[in-house]
């Protein structure tokens, strides 16, 4: 099974990123194999809808769980609409996470926040 | 002297400054005059208005709307919408609605035709009238992502009045803002007497500028203590329109949702100076 999870740098040593959407990168680790892929977020510098490109990215590496902070809601609906769980991270530490994941300790992202339309200030 | 069509924009950096007391009692002053309420996330000009008869229109936009059994999942639509409102997950193209700018562009891109445009209704235009005053409103149903196509209509009719049209611009200085005074003839910055309020009427002041907009400062809920807002506009040589005073009576009939100038002298003056100062600085 592949777990993703946006992070700062294209490291297992460094922390998980607080933006789904904008992250940098995403690592993407694979249960059985214990592999660590570190991918490219290319829904960094988007207009818009940045949540939507960078959940599309997680759907097209085969994932089953997202580990992150935060999710909006047009992520959460492609990453429902590919049955990919969501999970809240604990703390900041990659490996943190993924252990407590795979300890089952994890508990489901409740919270799916409205997302940010309006380009522009306000 | 008479206005006749100019069009006076009013600005301010951010809500609650006093941007539609201001518009609203400069076109209550006005013999004719028309009001348009381009604040489209919350208009509140006819709260104070009141306008009758009115009449509205729905406007909608083009969203795309796709076939699936045309669909080969190609995903060249997914990858030209440079908004992301398109996903392609488990053999079925989604659309955010919210998220897609109607550019048209990824029906015009699929190779098999299978996405067609279908209209999605965002907000209305309501017309009214409330004494000599044409009031127009431009109404943005919450979530919808862009305000632009309702303020373009209401800048099309705006293009067509022979009054003189004072607009309620949107907070702020996006780009919303940008089509709210494209075509003005002169633009009303109203600033509150803070080191705040300064830095709020400095981000309009810096987009009238890059408008090249003839432009002036009406000072509101000034007291008697120092204003930086003042100190701002005398050192930068910007022009000073006039100053609303700050006091119960005006709070009063503002929280009653009163238009001031039709209720109380003292405010009928304030303001019919203040249009007439505004007429002078146009018609030069
Ligand atoms: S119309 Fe334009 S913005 Fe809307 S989905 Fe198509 S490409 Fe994206
Ligand atoms: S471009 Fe057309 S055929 Fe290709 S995925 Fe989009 S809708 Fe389907």
């Amino acid at each position: 099974m592949k777990i993703a999870i946006p992070v700062d740098d294209k490291s297992i040593l460094t922390s998980v990123c607080m933006s789904f959407g904008r992250t940098p990168y995403f690592l993407i680790y694979d249960t059985e194999s214990k592999e660590s892929v570190f991918l490219d977020n290319s829904a960094v510098a988007s207009q818009g809808g940045a949540g939507i490109k960078a959940a599309q990215t997680i759907v097209d590496n085969k994932v089953s769980v997202l580990l992150t902070p935060r999710c909006g809601q047009n992520a959460a609906e492609v990453l429902k609409a590919a049955n990919i769980e969501i999970y809240k991270t604990m703390n900041d530490c990659i490996k943190d996470n993924i252990n407590a994941f795979i300890e089952g300790k994890l508990t489901m992202l409740k919270e799916i926040h409205a997302g940010f339309h309006n380009h522009g200030a306000k | 002297m008479v206005l006749s069509n100019k069009k006076i924009a009013v600005l301010s950096g951010k809500g609650g400054t006093g941007k539609t007391l201001v518009s609203v009692n400069l076109a209550a002053s006005a013999k004719d005059a028309v009001y348009i309420d381009c604040d489209v996330e919350e208009p509140n000009g006819h709260l104070f208005l009141k306008p009758k008869d009115i009449e509205s229109e729905p406007i909608s936009i083009k969203i795309p709307s796709v076939d699936k059994s045309l669909c080969d999942g190609c995903r060249k639509c997914v990858d030209f919408c440079k908004f992301n409102a398109l996903a392609y997950i488990y053999n079925r193209l989604i659309v955010f609605e919210e998220v897609c700018h109607s550019c048209g562009g990824c029906a015009l891109f699929c190779p098999k035709n299978a996405l067609s445009e279908k209209e999605k209704t965002i907000g209305e235009v309501q017309k009214g009238v409330s004494e000599n005053v044409s009031v127009i409103t431009g109404i943005l149903n919450t979530g919808e992502a862009s305000g632009t196509p309702i303020i373009k209509k209401l800048m099309n009719e705006a293009s067509t009045l022979k009054e003189p049209t004072f607009i309620d611009c949107p907070p702020g200085s996006a780009c919303i803002v940008m089509d709210s005074i494209k075509d003005a003839d002169y633009c009303v910055l109203v600033a509150e007497p803070t080191l705040f309020g300064v830095h709020n009427l400095n981000m309009v002041y810096e987009l009238v500028k890059l408008f090249n907009k003839p432009h002036g400062v009406i000072l509101n809920k000034c007291l008697e203590s120092e204003n930086p807002a003042e100190k701002f506009c005398i050192e930068k040589g910007i022009k000073i329109l006039g100053k609303i005073p700050f006091d119960n009576q005006l709070g009063i009939l503002n929280s009653n949702a009163k238009v001031a100038v039709r209720e109380n002298e003292e405010y009928k003056d304030i303001f019919s100076t203040l249009l007439q100062k505004i007429t002078k600085e146009v018609l030069v």
